[in-house]
C-alpha cells in the first residue's frame, strides 16, 4: 500500500487492520512516535495525517491509504518549536514530547490560550504541568512558518488547520 | 527571582543552558526501552493471578515447543525481590495475596501468538482482607513522641479533633514500565526503564545467585518515573532475565497500560486521625497524630514511607508536645509503594487541613494562625532536629500571601462560587534519618581530553539530572558547561551513587560531584586536562557521601536530624464551583517554594509545575477504584489524569536561601511541590462552604460530606 511518510512516497506490507502506530515505528523504522495507553486517550502517538492530528493507535493501517503522514522524525532539523521545547522545559521525560510538538505544530497560528489548551486537551503530559509546554508555544510563535515549511508534506493543509479537530 | 538571602554569584549554576538530552528529546532520537530490540529477542508475557487471596492448585497449559515457560523452579537463587523485607516472590509458588500477582513467565518470537496463549490457574480461593482498618498484619510501627501531651491538653483553650483521608494515587508516567534482558558473558544485562540501577543489579544477584560482575543494568531513557521506577523495575528485571536465561536469548517485556496500572505499585492510601490542644491566641499546645497506612500484599517499602509521612505529620509548625503514631499494614491489594513526597503528602494533607480546622474553630485568620505557629531558625521539629538559618516557612507563607491578594479575596469570594485556600508545609531531602550514612553513595569524574566525564549511578527520568550535574562540575571546575559529558549510569561503569529517588540526586550525589570536582581542580594545577593526561596518564577521582557535621540521629528512639535540610512551600488555590454539576475547577494555583537554590531555574520550576499539577489531578481527579482487591478502572479512559483542560495557570515562585552544605546551596526540589496543592484546594473548598476532609474530592465526596459545621 502506498502512502506519504515525511515527504517520502513510500509502499509498504502490511494488515490493512495493523496500527498505524505499529507500521510506522515496526515497518518504517520511525521509533520517534511513542505509545502510551493504545486506547486514543494519552495522545502519545499523535502524528498528522494529512496534516491533521490524529492518534495513530487508533488508525487502522488501511485508513492511511494514500495519505501524507508526518512524524516527528518528519520535522527537518530543529524547528522554532523544537527549540523553545528545550529551552522553556517544555520536554521534561520526552516521551509525550513528539507527539505534543506534532499537536502544537497543528495549531492555528496565532492560537490565543484557550485554543493551545483545547488543541493539546488530547495529549497528557505528566511532568511539566504543561506550563513548560504554553511558554515554548508561545516562544516559538513568532517562528511559526519556519516550522510550518520544515513539516514536509504538510505545507498544503496548514490553513485547514486552524478549522479541523483531532478525528475522534 | 526574589531571594531570602541572595547565593553567591556564580558562571554556570543558576542559568538555563541547554539540557544535554533536549535535542534527542524533541526530535524523536531518544531512545527509549520499547524502541531497542536485538537479535533473536522474543517478546515475553506475565500470567498474574485472577484472585486477591488464595492457594496456587495447579497452572495448566498445553504450549507448544515455540514457548519459553518460566516458574518458581526455574529460579536459581532466592525466590523474593530483595528490598528491605524478604517476603515478596518474583513468581508466586504456592500463595496468592492479591490480584494480578506473578504466577508463570511466557516468551515467544511472535507477539501475537504470546499474547493468545492460554494459560489457566486453578486455585482455591481464601478470604482477602482488604480494609486496613481490620489488617491482622503490621508491616511496620513506630511512635516519635515530644514533650508531655497530658500537659500540652491541660494548658489548651481549645481542642480540635479530625479525621482525613487520602486515596490510592497511580504515578502514571507516560511510558509503561519495560525492560529488555540479554544473556551474556555468563550473566546478563538488562536495559530498562527505571530509576535505581543498583536496586535491580542487587536484586537480580540475589534472583539469580550470581556474583556483581555477571549482573550489569543500563537504564535506557526513562520516560517519567515519580517513584513508579524505584522498586518495581527490579521485579519485570527479574522477570525478564529469568525468561532470557531459560531461552538463552535476549527478551523484552514491555507492559501495556492496563497491566501496568493494575499490577505495579502506587501511592499508600491513608486514614490520619488530628487531635490538637491550642489556646485561645492561637497557640499549639499539643498534637497527637495517628496514621495508619495501607501497604498492600507485601512490605516493599511501606516502612520507610510510613516514617517519613510520620516526621512531617505535625507539619512545619512548632508544638512543644507532640506525638506521631503511625503503623502500615498488609491487605490484599497489590502492593503499594515509592511515589513522589514518598508518604509526605498524605500527612501534609491531613496536618493542612486540619489547621484549616483549628483556625475555623478559633474564629483566626488561617494566614495568622500559621504565622504563629510556623517553624524558625532555631525552633526545633517534632523529632528534634533543631533547624539551621534555612528555615524559610514564614518567608513563603508571607510572600504566597502577597502575591495572591489572599486576604482580599478571602473576604471578597466569601458566599460565592469561588474559594480560595492555602497550604504551609516542608519537605525533607535526602534519605531519613541514617539512610544516607547506610548507603554511603560513591560518584566520580574521569579526566577527558577536553574536560570531565561525569560518573554517576543517577538516572534521568525528565528532571534534568545529567544537565544540573555537569553544570555543577562545569562551575567547581570552571571549565564550560558544554565539556562536561555525562556517562550513562551503567553499572559496568558507574559506581553506586544511591538511589534515584527522595530529593537527593541534587543535594546529595550533587554535593559528591563537586567534592570531586574541587579534588580534580586541585591536582590539575595548572595544568590544562591535555596536557595532565600526557603527563600523568587517566584520572578518575571518587569520593564517598560524608555526613555534614554535626547531624545526629537514633533508628531506635526517632530523635534526632530527620533530614539534612528542609525545602518549605506555600501554595495558595483559587477554585470555582460549577453550580450545575458541583465540579471544582481551580482556576490559579501559585506555589512559592524554597529550596535552596536552584542549579537551573527553568529545570526547577518545571518541578514544581509538574508535581503542582500531579497533586491537582490526586485532589481533584485521580480516583482508584479498587473493587475486590483489584483495580476496576485500569485504564486511562476512567482513571483520570489533569489535561490541559483541568491543569489552571500555574504561579512557580523560587525564593533563595542556600544551605551550607548543598551543591551551591542547593537542597532538594523533585518532591516538595506535590506536598502542598492538595490541601490548599481542599481548604478553598472548606472556604466554599464544604465540610472537604478527604481526597480526591469529587462531586459525589462533596455532596456527602456536606456543608461545614
Amino acid at each position: 500500500m502506498r502512502l506519504t511518510v515525511n515527504g517520502r512516497r513510500r509502499d509498504v506490507t502490511a494488515p490493512p487492520m495493523k496500527r498505524l502506530l505499529d507500521v510506522l515505528r515496526e515497518e518504517c523504522g520511525l521509533p520517534g512516535t511513542k505509545e502510551g495507553c493504545g486506547e486514543g486517550e494519552c495522545g502519545a502517538c499523535t502524528v498528522l495525517l494529512d496534516g491533521a492530528p490524529v492518534v495513530s493507535c487508533l488508525v487502522p493501517f488501511a485508513q492511511a491509504r494514500g495519505a501524507r503522514v508526518t512524524t516527528i522524525e518528519g520535522l527537518r532539523g530543529r524547528s522554532a518549536l523544537q527549540e523553545a521545547f528545550v529551552t522553556e522545559g517544555g520536554a521534561q521525560c520526552g516521551i509525550c514530547t513528539p507527539g505534543m510538538i506534532l499537536a502544537a505544530a497543528a495549531l492555528p497560528k496565532k492560537a490565543t490560550m484557550e485554543e493551545i489548551r483545547f488543541g493539546l486537551a488530547g495529549n497528557l503530559c505528566r511532568c511539566t504541568g504543561y506550563t513548560g509546554i504554553y511558554r515554548a508555544i508561545r516562544k516559538a510563535a513568532p517562528g511559526r512558518k519556519s516550522l510550518e515549511s520544515s513539516v514536509l508534506g504538510a505545507r498544503s493543509s496548514v490553513r485547514e488547520r486552524g478549522a479541523r479537530r483531532r478525528k475522534q | 527571582m526574589r531571594r531570602c538571602r541572595p547565593a553567591p554569584r556564580t558562571r554556570v549554576v543558576g542559568r538555563n543552558v541547554p539540557r544535554k538530552e533536549g535535542a534527542a528529546k524533541v526530535t524523536g532520537r531518544a531512545r527509549y526501552v520499547d524502541d531497542l530490540s536485538f537479535p533473536g529477542m522474543l517478546w515475553g508475557r506475565t500470567i498474574r493471578s485472577e484472585i486477591p487471596r488464595g492457594r496456587i492448585r495447579e497452572v495448566r497449559h498445553s504450549l507448544d515447543a515455540g514457548f519459553v515457560v518460566v516458574d518458581h523452579r526455574d529460579i536459581s537463587g532466592r525466590n523474593f525481590v530483595a528490598l528491605i523485607e524478604e517476603d515478596q516472590p518474583c513468581l508466586a509458588a504456592h500463595e496468592i495475596r492479591h490480584f494480578a500477582e506473578p504466577i508463570l513467565l511466557l516468551a515467544h518470537a511472535d507477539r501475537d501468538r504470546l499474547l493468545e496463549a492460554r494459560v489457566d490457574v486453578a486455585s482455591d480461593p481464601l478470604e482477602p482482607v482488604l480494609d486496613p482498618e481490620r489488617s491482622p498484619k503490621t508491616f511496620k510501627d513506630l511512635t516519635i513522641a515530644r514533650g508531655d501531651l497530658d500537659s500540652g491538653f491541660a494548658a489548651a483553650d481549645l481542642v480540635v479533633e479530625g479525621e482525613y483521608r487520602t486515596g490510592h494515587q497511580e504515578q502514571l508516567y507516560i511510558e509503561p514500565n519495560g525492560v529488555i534482558a540479554v544473556p551474556e558473558y555468563g550473566g546478563v544485562t538488562v536495559y530498562g526503564s527505571l530509576q535505581c540501577p543498583y536496586y535491580v543489579h542487587r536484586a537480580l544477584k540475589i534472583l539469580l545467585a550470581m556474583p556483581d560482575e555477571k549482573v550489569r543494568v543500563v537504564p535506557t531513557e526513562t520516560g517519567g518515573a515519580f517513584g513508579g521506577k524505584e522498586e518495581y523495575p527490579s521485579m519485570i528485571a527479574g522477570h525478564a532475565a529469568l525468561l532470557a536465561l531459560k531461552a538463552n536469548r535476549p527478551v523484552k517485556i514491555v507492559y501495556d497500560r492496563t497491566e501496568d496500572m493494575v499490577a505495579t505499585t502506587k501511592r499508600h492510601p491513608a486514614i490520619i486521625r488530628h487531635r490538637t490542644g491550642v489556646a485561645s491566641d492561637g497557640r499549639l499546645t499539643a498534637a497527637d497524630v495517628d496514621i495508619l497506612m495501607d501497604g498492600g500484599a507485601y512490605a516493599t517499602l511501606s516502612a520507610v514511607v510510613l516514617s517519613r509521612a510520620a516526621i512531617h505529620a505535625a507539619g512545619p509548625y512548632r508544638c512543644p508536645n507532640a506525638r506521631v503514631r503511625a503503623r502500615s499494614v498488609m491487605t490484599n491489594t497489590p502492593p503499594n509503594g515509592a511515589f513522589r513526597g514518598f508518604g509526605a503528602p498524605q500527612s501534609q494533607f491531613a496536618a493542612e487541613v486540619h489547621m484549616e480546622r483549628i483556625a475555623e474553630a478559633l474564629g483566626m485568620d488561617p494566614v495568622r494562625l500559621r504565622e504563629i505557629n510556623a517553624l524558625r531558625s532555631g525552633d526545633e521539629t517534632a523529632t528534634g532536629q533543631k533547624l539551621g538559618g534555612d528555615t524559610s516557612a514564614l518567608a513563603v507563607l508571607r510572600e504566597a500571601v502577597r502575591r495572591t491578594d489572599f486576604r482580599r479575596k478571602r473576604r471578597a469570594w466569601t458566599g460565592t462560587n469561588r474559594g480560595i485556600g492555602l497550604s504551609l508545609f516542608f519537605h525533607g531531602s535526602g534519605f531519613t534519618g541514617s539512610g544516607e550514612v547506610k548507603l554511603a553513595s560513591k560518584a566520580a569524574l574521569e579526566l577527558t581530553e577536553t574536560g570531565a566525564r561525569i560518573l554517576a549511578a543517577s538516572t534521568e527520568m525528565g528532571q534534568g539530572t545529567r544537565t544540573m550535574h555537569a553544570q555543577i562540575v562545569a562551575e567547581t571546575l570552571g571549565i564550560p558547561y558544554a565539556r562536561v559529558e555525562v556517562g550513562d549510569a551503567d553499572t559496568a561503569r558507574v559506581p553506586d551513587s544511591g538511589p534515584t529517588v527522595a530529593s537527593r540526586t541534587c543535594m546529595v550525589v550533587g554535593k559528591i560531584l563537586q567534592e570531586c570536582a574541587e579534588e580534580m581542580k586541585a591536582r590539575l594545577g595548572k595544568a590544562s586536562p591535555r596536557e595532565y593526561l600526557r603527563r600523568h596518564g587517566p584520572l578518575v577521582v571518587t569520593k564517598e557521601y560524608r555526613r555534614p557535621p554535626g547531624m545526629r540521629w537514633s533508628d531506635e528512639t526517632y530523635r534526632g536530624d530527620a533530614y539534612g535540610a528542609y525545602g518549605w512551600g506555600c501554595d495558595v488555590a483559587e477554585v470555582e464551583r460549577d453550580p450545575v454539576t458541583g465540579e471544582i475547577r481551580p482556576i490559579r494555583l501559585t506555589a512559592v517554594q524554597e529550596f535552596g537554590r536552584a542549579i537551573h531555574p527553568i529545570l526547577a520550576k518545571g518541578q514544581i509545575e509538574g508535581g503542582t499539577a500531579q497533586a491537582i489531578g490526586w485532589a481533584l481527579l485521580e480516583d482508584v477504584a479498587m473493587r475486590d482487591g483489584r483495580m476496576a478502572n485500569a485504564q486511562l479512559t476512567n482513571y483520570l489524569v489533569p489535561t490541559t483542560a483541568d491543569t489552571p495557570a500555574i504561579d512557580a515562585v523560587i525564593l533563595d536561601n542556600p544551605y551550607a552544605h548543598g551543591p551551591f546551596g542547593a537542597k532538594g526540589v523533585g518532591e516538595l511541590p506535590i506536598d502542598g496543592p492538595a490541601p490548599a484546594i481542599v481548604n478553598a473548598i472548606r472556604h466554599l462552604g464544604f465540610d472537604a476532609r478527604s481526597i480526591p474530592a469529587t462531586p459525589e465526596r462533596l455532596l456527602a460530606a456536606g456543608p461545614k459545621r
